[in-house]
C-alpha cells in the first residue's frame, strides 16, 4: 500500500500532477474525514427530509384548515426562497436569538453548532419538496382504494399508514429519488457555515497545495460516485417494490 | 367527485341520496385550499413576521442605538442594487444554460449514436454535480482575463460566475429538452415520416413547436431555482446581495439585533420575486396539462 501511494508522489515529482490526498498521510486523513461527513450529513438529512416529507403530506389532508394552510405555508416558504439564504438565517440570525451554553472550557458557545443547523436547515429544505412528492404521490391512489379502506373501518392514519402511502411511495419514487439527488448536492452549502464536509476539505487541501485542477476533479467524481450509488440503491428499491398493474 | 357534486347540486350537507357520504380524508383538498392554491398572505406572512422580530430585537437592544428601521432604510437601496444584480446573473445564466442545453439536448436525441453518448454523458455529468462545486470550478480554472484577436478581454469573477450558474442549468434544459421530444407521442414522427419530411423538417416544424408548451413549465421552474442558487456567489467572493448583507453587517458595528431583520428582508425579496413564478408555472402546467 505505501509503496502504492509512494508513486503518487514519484507522480507529483515527474509530471507536477500533484495528489496530496493519496501521497500524504495527513491529507488522507483530512480528505477522508471529508467524504465521511459529507455521506454522514446527507444520510441524516435524507433521513429527516423523508419523515418531514411523509409527515407533511399526512397533515396536509388534514380536515383542519389551519393545519393545510401552515404546511402550505411551510412548503411555499421553503421552496421559493434561497438554501444558502435560509442557512445562513437559521445559523447566524436565529442562533444569535437563542441562548448561549458555557463548554467545558469556560467559554461560550452557541446551544446548537453549526453541523446540526445544517442538517437542521437541508432537512427542512428538502423536507419541502418531500412533502410535495409524496402528495403527488397519494393523488395518484385511485379514490375507490381510500373508500374500499374507509368502508372496512380504517381509521384515518390506519389508511395512510397501511393502504395511502404503500401506494403513493410507489408513484413517488422517481421523483423523491430526483429530489434526494438534490439534496446530497445541496450539501455543499455546509461549505459556508464550516461544516467540515468534502468541499470544505477540498478547500483547505488545495490552498495549502496549490493544487486547484487536481482537487476540482477529485470532488467532481466523488459527488457523481456518491450520487451514482444513490441512484444504484433507489433504482433497486424501486424494482423491488414494483407492483404488476399499478403505475407505470 | 360524487361528494363535490352532490354538495354542487344543491345538497349543502353533501350525502347523497343511496349511498352514505364516505369520508374522504383529501377531499378538501379538492375544495379550496388545493395543494398550490396559495395566496399572496404568505408573503404577507413572513413580512409580518419580519415586522415583529424587528421590532422585538429593537426592544431589546435599547434606544441608544439607531433603530432597525432607520438601518434597514439606509441600506436598502444598496442591497436591493445587489438584488438586481443577482437578477441579472440569473437572467444571463439562463440565457447562456438555455441556449447551449438546447444544443445538447438535441444532441441526446441525435441519431448519430456517437453525438447522443456524448450529449447524454454530458448532460449527466453537470447534472449530477453540485451548484457549488461547479461554481468553485468556474472561478478557480477560468483566466481573468483571455487574449482574442490581439485584444485583452478581461473576465471579471460574476462573469466568471454566471458560466458557473449556466454550466448546471444547460444541463437541466437539456433533460427538458430530451423529455419533451420523448414525451410525445410517436406517432407524430410516423405521421411526418409518411408525408415525407426529412428528419431537419420534422423536428423544426413538428416536434419542437409542439414541445414548447411542455417545456415552459419545467423551464420556468429551473429558473427560479437558478435564482435562487444566484446567492452561492457570495460564497466565491462575487459581491452580490448576500455579500453585501454581511459587509452591512460589519458596517453597522456587527450589531446581534440586525442579523434577523435583515436575513428575513433577503429572504423576504426572493421569496417575492420566486413565488409569482412558481404561481405562473402551476397555472400554465394546467393549462397545458392534456387529459388522459
Amino acid at each position: 500500500m505505501e509503496s502504492f501511494f509512494a508513486w503518487f508522489r514519484w507522480l507529483y515529482d515527474e509530471t507536477g500532477i500533484n495528489l496530496p490526498f493519496l501521497y500524504d498521510s495527513y491529507d488522507r486523513a483530512r480528505m477522508l474525514s471529508g467524504f465521511y461527513t459529507t455521506v454522514w450529513l446527507s444520510a441524516i438529512c435524507l433521513f429527516f427530509s423523508v419523515i418531514i416529507g411523509i409527515v407533511g403530506a399526512w397533515l396536509q389532508g388534514s380536515p383542519y384548515k389551519w393545519t393545510r394552510r401552515i404546511v402550505n405555508g411551510y412548503i411555499q416558504f421553503f421552496r421559493n426562497t434561497p438554501p444558502l439564504v435560509q442557512l445562513y438565517f437559521f445559523y447566524f440570525a436565529i442562533s444569535s436569538l437563542l441562548p448561549q451554553v458555557t463548554t467545558e472550557y469556560g467559554g461560550s458557545a452557541p446551544l446548537i453548532g453549526n453541523v446540526a443547523w445544517a442538517i437542521i436547515s437541508l432537512s427542512f429544505f428538502a423536507g419541502a419538496f418531500n412533502v410535495e412528492i409524496f402528495r403527488s404521490g397519494i393523488d395518484a391512489v385511485p379514490q375507490s382504494t381510500v373508500e374500499a379502506a374507509n368502508s372496512l373501518g380504517f381509521t384515518r392514519l390506519q389508511i395512510y399508514r397501511y393502504v395511502t402511502l404503500p401506494l403513493a411511495m410507489r408513484v413517488a419514487l422517481p421523483a423523491l429519488n430526483n429530489n434526494l439527488v438534490n439534496l446530497v448536492k445541496t450539501t455543499t452549502l455546509a461549505y459556508a457555515i464550516a461544516v467540515p464536509e468534502m468541499l470544505y476539505v477540498a478547500n483547505q487541501i488545495w490552498s495549502d497545495n496549490v493544487n486547484v485542477p487536481e482537487m476540482m476533479v477529485l470532488l467532481l467524481i466523488s459527488y457523481i460516485a456518491l450520487v451514482g450509488v444513490l441512484v444504484w440503491a433507489m433504482n433497486t428499491w424501486e424494482r423491488k417494490l414494483k407492483i404488476p398493474g399499478f403505475g407505470t | 367527485m360524487s361528494t363535490r357534486s352532490g354538495a354542487e347540486a344543491g345538497n349543502p350537507s353533501g350525502s347523497l341520496a343511496v349511498l352514505h357520504n364516505v369520508k374522504r380524508p383529501d377531499a378538501a383538498w379538492n375544495e379550496g385550499c388545493g395543494p398550490f392554491r396559495l395566496h399572496g398572505r404568505y408573503g404577507l406572512f413572513i413580512a409580518a413576521v419580519f415586522l415583529v422580530s424587528s421590532a422585538a430585537t429593537w426592544a431589546q437592544a435599547g434606544a441608544a442605538q439607531p433603530s432597525i428601521f432607520s438601518v434597514l432604510v439606509k441600506w436598502t437601496p444598496l442591497l436591493f442594487s445587489g438584488f438586481l444584480f443577482n437578477i441579472l446573473i440569473s437572467v444571463m445564466a439562463m440565457a447562456i444554460g438555455t441556449v447551449v442545453g438546447a444544443a445538447l439536448g438535441l444532441g441526446q436525441i441525435s441519431p448519430n449514436p456517437m453525438v447522443r453518448w456524448v450529449g447524454y454523458y454530458v448532460t449527466q455529468f453537470f447534472r449530477n454535480s453540485p451548484w457549488l462545486v461547479l461554481l468553485f470550478f468556474c472561478m478557480l480554472l477560468l483566466p481573468f482575463q483571455f487574449n482574442l484577436g490581439g485584444y485583452t478581454v478581461p473576465l471579471p469573477d460574476w462573469m466568471k460566475a454566471t458560466f458557473g450558474l449556466a454550466l448546471p442549468v444547460m444541463a437541466n434544459v437539456s433533460e427538458i429538452v430530451r423529455g419533451a421530444v420523448n414525451s410525445l407521442p410517436s406517432g407524430q414522427w410516423e405521421a411526418a415520416e409518411s408525408l415525407a419530411f426529412t428528419r431537419r423538417q420534422t423536428l423544426w416544424r413538428i416536434i419542437l413547436p409542439q414541445c414548447i408548451k411542455r417545456m415552459l413549465p419545467p423551464w420556468m421552474n429551473l429558473y427560479a431555482i437558478l435564482t435562487m442558487a444566484t446567492v452561492l456567489a457570495s460564497i466565491v467572493g462575487v459581491s452580490e446581495v448576500m455579500t453585501l448583507t454581511g459587509e452591512v453587517l460589519a458596517a453597522e458595528g456587527g450589531r446581534g439585533d440586525l442579523l434577523v431583520p435583515l436575513y428575513a428582508m433577503i429572504l423576504l425579496w426572493f421569496f417575492l420575486y420566486c413565488y409569482p413564478i412558481a404561481r405562473w408555472t402551476v397555472v400554465l402546467e394546467r393549462k397545458y396539462a392534456v387529459n388522459t
